[in-house]
């Protein structure tokens, strides 16, 4: 099973090519529906945050979820249930470090998948996709 | 008609004088004339009247983007359309950062910008709401820097949106001030800072968070993978590695960098200020605009003690490239890294354009090593190299606190008028030049340049190759041609619209394969037509504006200082202008009678 990890932040010049690449993998572009984040750690001079799943053994946007939308990935981190969720967003407020993004046109959470497309698009060696057991 | 134009054509209006905007579909200008360059030059012929002041209400700003931003690597710059208040005719002047792709995902393809306020204000749009805002409290601050975060801290969005700001020289109406973008890029020429400021609009905040349905998504992929592999190297290595800095070493040793003001190709203290030296001691970390593989923004760190105390420092941020280390580096002789970097420094918090406040200062260091203008003047000694008292001058720039400092913020050429030196001061149609002395084709299209810009034609990069291939100058009207065409086809670019670093990638045949996964029915030969006619259409309305280029006034020094390609005559510059000027007159009068703004030349030239 893999998973996707944050290799270095400081390495990351804010291009945003990791978060169009999710969005495109829905036939979209843009950024409303991308499940990775990035912005500046305050002034970018300072550098960027890369905001995205950590895969959690333990996830509480999961805990939060009160129709079972999320359910445990193998791995960490969780799988969305489109048809369950009911769009309430208590898993955005339970993320402790914002990483349950929001699509506002179809008013559900984006959840990151760990599938590692943005990973060939990071120019710069931030982000990877790591085995886990 | 293809739906992407759909979810490009939306064009928002904002009216400062009476606080309002409205929304308008302008489809039929994104089909016509794809977006950007072509787009903003129909809505700034719209909007403005021929006669208007460039610091009135009736000036307008139009900003655009294209059918390419925010969709394929690179697109990520913003075209804006105004008149300078520098020479008073239309010009242009582009951006990145964040600022194209916040424009489109915020679901607007332009924005124009009419009328002026009578209180500053900023303006904050989202895909939802535009909202006018009182800017007194940001109005007269020190840095533009301090401004942004400001705003930074006050508004949503982050990551997803645009700060544009203006510095204190924008609103003293300093007629080369800027724009700045987020924190480090600007709409650096001709005076879009003073623009803003005569219509007290401090900062335009622009949030861009949505998304839009991809027409043929697998198409798109494959061209994506294309483009972004062509991006990602190696033909724009250089600017990832050393920045545009990398050009300082190779045009010294070519006798092309100007060098106290442009006495001169060469400079003693190159090494000292090149991209290398700054790479290896000063560099802290390099950006990239929205969707730029490259990254060639780079920032040096200086640390600095206090004064007053020992141990006290502060650790302060400072963007690099060619422009700004020509202009305020060789051309004032100033080979002390640390004092350059606080130089530039000192223009950015202000928020004026580098090129044109270097030169400026070049020409009154001249002046006063000339006994032109004294002390009394100046204020401080204007000496090559002394950094200390040009950063004292460039606050004066701004503060203007007598009537020489006043006049130095008018530009180099009405300096000159006043105090003499003219042989000396560095302007076509009152433009300061970038920074290249390699040729005659440069300076050939500085002279008809649209943005009055080095990328109007890169002829810089003509003349280098012309150099290092042997090949003899071509004829004036051979290089009217190539600059000409060069610049025509950079419409289209400027049209989509991407950076001009990617223009190698942006290939005629990759450009039609973009459009065409977007779902435009578009071929090649097609787009260099269209480029033709856009570059003939922005020339049209300059002249109809009253621009008259057989009187320009072509800088002695710039003939006097041997460039590589030996001194370049002033009939061959001339030939150049008027081989574009029957050019243009031809195109208006073949469009004449179907353009109301062709029909008013017509009617003043039969007068
Ligand atoms: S692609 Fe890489 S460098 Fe670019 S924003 Fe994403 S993590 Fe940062
Ligand atoms: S090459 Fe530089 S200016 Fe061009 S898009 Fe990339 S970072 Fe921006």
């Amino acid at each position: 099973m893999k998973r996707f990890v944050v290799v270095d932040s400081n390495r990351c010049v804010g291009c945003h090519l990791c978060v169009y690449a999710c969005t495109n993998r829905f036939g979209y572009v843009g950024v409303s529906k991308s499940a990775i984040h990035v912005r500046s750690a305050g002034g970018v001079e300072r550098g960027f945050a890369v905001i995205v799943c950590r895969a959690c053994r333990d996830p509480p946007c999961a805990r939060a979820c009160p129709v079972d939308a999320l359910a445990l990935r193998p791995g960490g981190g969780v799988i969305l249930n489109t048809s369950k969720c009911i769009g309430c967003g208590f898993c955005v407020n339970a993320c402790d470090i914002g990483a349950v993004m929001w699509d506002s046109e179809f008013m559900k959470p984006v959840i990151c998948t760990h599938c590692g497309y943005c990973v060939s698009f990071c120019p710069h060696g931030v982000i990877a996709l790591e085995e886990v057991t | 008609m293809n739906s992407w134009i759909k979810t490009l054509s939306r064009t928002l209006y904002l009216d400062l004088s009476r606080k309002q905007f409205w929304i308008e579909e302008r489809d039929d200008l994104f089909s016509k004339w794809l977006g950007g360059t072509g787009v903003a030059i129909q809505l700034y012929r719209e909007e403005s009247s021929r006669r208007a002041d460039p610091l009135g209400p009736e000036n307008v700003v139009v900003f655009a983007i294209g059918p390419l931003t925010g969709v394929f690597p690179m697109a990520s710059k913003v075209v804006s359309v105004f008149k300078s208040p520098l020479n008073g005719y239309v010009t242009e002047s582009h951006a990145g950062g964040r600022a194209a792709t916040a424009i489109r995902y915020a679901g607007y393809g332009a924005i124009v910008i009419k009328g002026s306020s009578d209180m500053p204000v900023y303006i904050v749009i989202d895909e939802e709401k535009v909202r006018f805002r009182d800017a007194g409290a940001l109005w007269g601050m020190r840095s533009s820097e301090t401004v942004g975060k400001v705003l930074r801290e006050a508004m949503p969005g982050a990551g997803y949106r645009t700060i544009m700001r203006i510095g204190r020289a924008g609103e003293k109406l300093v007629r080369f001030s800027n724009l700045t973008v987020e924190t480090y890029r600007h709409f650096g020429r001709m005076g879009l800072g003073a623009v803003f400021g005569s219509k007290k609009l401090k900062a335009l905040v622009i949030i861009g968070r949505k998304g839009f349905k991809l027409p043929n998504p697998r198409a798109y992929r494959e061209v994506y993978r294309e483009i972004y592999e062509l991006t990602k190297g190696p033909a724009t290595r250089k600017y990832h590695d050393l920045g545009t800095a990398a050009n300082i070493i190779p045009l010294d040793k070519l006798g092309a960098l100007p060098t106290r003001n442009f006495s001169s190709g060469r400079f003693d203290g190159a090494r000292e200020i090149s991209g290398e030296k700054l790479a290896e001691d000063n560099l802290s970390r390099r950006l990239a605009c929205t969707a730029c593989p490259v990254a060639c923004i780079h920032l040096a760190a200086i640390r600095e003690e206090y004064e007053d105390e020992k141990y006290f420092y502060k650790t302060e941020f400072v963007p690099y490239d060619h422009e700004p280390i020509y202009a305020l580096g060789s051309n004032l002789g100033i080979s002390d890294r640390y004092g350059l970097l606080k130089l530039i420094k000192v223009v950015e918090d202000e928020g004026l354009d580098s090129i044109s406040t270097g030169v400026v200062l070049s020409w009154a260091t001249e002046a006063f090593e000339r006994e032109l203008i004294s002390i009394k003047d100046t204020l401080v000694e204007l000496r090559w190299g002394n950094w200390r008292n040009y950063v004292k001058a460039v606050t004066y720039i701004v503060l203007q606190p007598n009537e020489f400092y006043a006049t130095l913020a008018l530009g180099v050429e009405e300096a000159a008028l006043k105090y003499g030196g003219v042989d000396f001061a560095l302007a076509f149609n009152r433009v300061e030049p970038a920074g290249y002395h390699t040729g005659p084709l440069y300076h050939s299209s500085l002279a008809i340049g649209f943005r009055h810009s080095h990328l109007d034609a890169g002829a810089y990069s003509i003349d280098q190759s012309l150099v290092a291939s042997g090949t003899p100058v071509p004829s004036p009207e051979e290089a009217a041609k190539m600059i000409i065409e060069e610049e025509s086809w950079r419409q289209i670019l400027n049209s989509m619209v991407v950076c001009l670093f990617a223009r190698g990638a942006y290939s005629k045949n990759i450009v039609e394969k973009a459009l065409k996964a977007l779902g435009y029915e578009i071929d090649e030969s097609r787009l260099v037509e269209l480029g033709k006619q856009i570059y003939l259409e922005k020339h049209a309305v300059k002249l109809s504006e009253g621009f008259e280029p057989e009187k320009m006034r072509i800088p002695k020094r710039v003939l006097e200082t041997p460039t590589p390609l030996g001194n370049i005559p002033e009939e061959y510059v001339r030939k150049v202008v008027r081989h574009y000027i029957k050019l243009v007159r031809e195109y208006i009068e073949k469009v004449g009678s179907s353009n109301e703004v062709f029909r008013e030349i017509d009617s003043t030239s039969a007068t």
